[in-house]
């Protein structure tokens, strides 16, 4: 059994990727960029932690969900009711009707605060919501359904149902919830002002460490048991069952994982960006996030965050210059990665060709490979070219 | 919610209210047909099929527009030939979808959902960069226009009668083609088991094409339909794409009945619900309820028990 260490970090080449991912987040984003783009940033890798907690139900355990920004959105609500109460003492609040309650309320003849709401005037209650609340839901929708065995493609267009139904409930409740504006005018935590350039340095690399921090747990889980399990109940589900394993657990289990990974996400965006709102919870929101981890390998924890940065620079820059052309390329990206490759960017990464190409050829291959060769391009030095064979003429298939 | 009613009331909001829910079925209804037998039988999940209504729903669009300044003549028939042509555009475009896309896919259900997600988006654009982004609609002949007058408080549009009429004709076509035909009975053979059907000499590869094709041609029909009781927007397909699903999953994947009374369920509900409380609510309600009962049968209304 390996020790807690090599699970939490993985194999040495894991350890070098986690390592090098974190050279990118804390060292050479924040010394190449300013920080209106740091900022920036730091809201994608919220996205990440989804892409990550897609790896892990929908790479590993096989249970594609199309209704992350639920979860996301949930621990993003959490955290901006508290800084929204916050921000709504009678003080500020002193030229509305009612003064102490979030403006959008005032505006909408609400004279108190909703019963809901109340517990939010507590930050550590507030910390405890923003995990449990979405994990509780993630756990009452994965039992329903995976009790019942709803998965595969019925299980991705529930949970999308689910996620379009929360969108119209949260924009049609518009007095309860800021409505399709979302709760916005975020200032302080705890009186700390959030605004400013400081306290979003602070809050990125808070971010960077969260998204390291949940990456480790989840590589700890894949090495263990129940990775091994979620990865035998994806390929072959009732052989696991009939073993003697109640699947529904499992999944039930890294669904509710992958959604309080989410739920971090949200609630640091909150924080980092300065306001929530349903555009951030329904259909299209989720399956951009579902393309995020698809870019970067669903099958890659790392990759996860690197497609995510990947898609969203390229959403950036894209949207900034040709607006109309973005969704063509979203649109060829997802059936690009799809039919091409599967395996997004760390399957590029890991694919034989490219370590063919880098690899040192054998000599059987300069010897039988070059003579083989129909017109080798230059037969003094073999490995010059990218076109020769780099099989060895007699090994292999 | 009923105070403040008399019965007479009533009875005329919930005629009135179920005539409305009866466009929405209708709308539903042609959607799902599309999908009954893309989903419902080939087990492919195509995101892209509210933009194969969208299809039909421009080429309806263009012919008024072109029949409306080079012949003005045609236009109390442009609307069945938009039809027509609705259908064979959806089916032509479907069929190389199929061909360039989906036959790569059949293996991983998980990813055609994505894929056809992105040619859902890519259709999108191109939608709005060919026509704009604004909403437009044809000119409607002049008899669709109008109403009819039942009772004194019920009045049914003449262009709501001329969609049920359709929905019903093609609702009857699709069952005919499905469970009466040499042509369906290849479909569901190559559904049930492709090994064996192909070993009786059934080319399964082509009867996938073709059902992949039929099915686009049919949200084809649907969106030129659709043109006569709303407006057409790039997006205006991809509105009812997860509520069409839901319609089918809850009728049971492949019952073309449990489609039906599934799609006629939801939109009653919806509609009677809107009357009485506002339309997000209604929405809320009628699919919360939905999903409810789909955890209690999570394979549907009506449909074959199958051990798992």
């Amino acid at each position: 059994m390996a020790t807690l260490t090599q699970r939490l970090l993985g194999s040495r080449g894991d350890l070098l990727a986690l390592l090098l991912l974190a050279a990118v987040i804390f060292l050479v984003l924040p010394l190449t960029l300013d920080i209106f783009r740091l900022n920036l940033v730091g809201k994608y890798l919220t996205y990440a932690f989804v892409a990550v907690g897609l790896v892990l139900c929908w790479g590993y355990g096989g249970i594609l969900s199309l209704g992350q920004g639920i979860f996301f959105g949930l621990g993003g609500y959490c955290m901006a009711m508290f800084l929204k109460l916050e921000a709504s003492n009678p003080e500020a609040t002193a030229i509305q009707s009612t003064p102490g309650i979030p403006d959008f309320m005032d505006w909408n003849q609400l004279t108190e605060l909703p019963w809901f709401w109340v517990p939010f005037e507590n930050f550590g209650f507030t910390l405890f919501a923003v995990l449990a609340v979405p994990t509780a839901f993630a756990f009452l929708i994965g039992l329903a359904m995976f009790k019942r065995r709803v998965s595969g493609v019925y299980f991705a267009i529930i949970t999308q149902s689910i996620a379009a139904i929360l969108t119209i409930l949260i924009i049609g409740q518009q007095g309860l919830t800021g409505g399709v504006n979302g709760i916005t005018d975020l200032r302080t935590l705890l009186g700390w002002d959030i605004r400013t350039d400081s306290a979003k340095y602070v809050l990125y690399f808070l971010n960077g460490a969260l998204l390291i921090g949940c990456i480790m747990l989840g590589r700890y889980m894949l090495s263990s048991k129940v990775g091994k399990l979620l990865l035998a109940l994806k390929d072959k589900e009732d052989r696991v069952r009939f073993s003697g394993y109640d699947v529904s657990n499992f999944k039930i289990f890294v669904f509710c994982v992958a959604a309080m990974f989410s739920a971090i996400g949200g609630a640091m965006f909150t924080l980092q960006v300065g306001f929530m709102s349903p555009s951030f919870i329904g259909i299209v929101p989720s399956i951009e996030m579902v393309i995020f981890a698809a870019v970067g390998g669903r099958m890659s924890l790392i990759g996860a965050v690197y497609g995510t940065l990947v898609v969203n620079y390229g959403k950036t820059v894209f949207s900034e210059s040709y607006p109309e052309m973005w969704l063509f390329l979203m649109g060829a990206l997802f059936i690009g990665v799809v039919m091409a490759f599967p395996n997004g960017l760390a399957g590029i990464l890991k694919s034989d060709w490219l370590r063919k190409l880098f690899a040192r050829p054998p000599l059987a291959a300069i010897d039988g490979g070059a003579a083989a060769a129909p017109a080798p391009a230059n037969p003094a030095r073999p490995d010059a070219g990218d076109d020769l064979p780099r099989r060895p003429a007699g090994a292999g298939r | 919610m009923f105070e403040g009613y008399t019965a007479s009331e009533l009875g005329a909001i919930f005629a009135m209210q179920g005539f409305s829910g009866l466009s929405l079925f209708c709308v539903f209804l042609l959607m799902a047909l599309g999908l009954a037998i893309i989903f419902g039988q080939m087990q492919v999940i195509n995101m892209a099929h509210g933009e194969f209504l969208t299809i039909g729903a421009y080429t309806t669009y263009m012919l008024s527009t072109l029949s409306e300044q080079y012949a003005p003549w045609f236009m109390d028939y442009y609307f069945f030939a938009a039809i027509a042509l609705g259908f064979v555009i959806a089916f032509v475009v479907g069929w190389l979808v199929e061909f360039s896309m989906i036959r790569f896919l059949y293996k991983r259900p998980l990813d055609t959902l994505l894929a056809t997600w992105g040619l859902s988006l890519v259709m999108q654009q191109t939608f709005r960069s060919t026509f704009g982004a604004r909403e437009v609609s044809p000119t409607l002949p002049d008899w669709l226009l109008g109403s009819y007058q039942a009772s004194e408080i019920i009045e049914i549009p003449i262009n709501g009668m001329l969609v049920v009429g359709i929905t019903a004709i093609l609702t009857s076509a699709v069952f005919f083609l499905l469970f009466r035909s040499r042509w369906g009975l290849k479909v569901r053979a190559t559904t049930q088991n492709r090994v064996m059907a192909g070993a009786a000499g059934i080319n399964t590869a082509r009867v996938d094409r073709n059902t992949f094709a039929l099915g686009c041609g049919i949200a084809g029909v649907a969106g030129a339909v659709f043109t006569t009781i709303a407006s057409t927007g790039p997006t205006s397909g991809s509105l009812y794409i997860v509520d069409t699903f839901l319609v089918v999953v809850f009728g049971g994947a492949a019952s073309l009945f449990g489609t039906i009374a599934s799609a006629f369920s939801i939109a009653q509900a919806q509609s009677i619900l809107e009357f009485f409380l506002s339309g997000s609510m209604a929405k809320v309600i009628t699919l919360t309820a939905v999903i409810g009962i789909l955890m209690l049968r999570p394979e549907g209304l009506f449909s074959i028990r199958v051990r798992k």
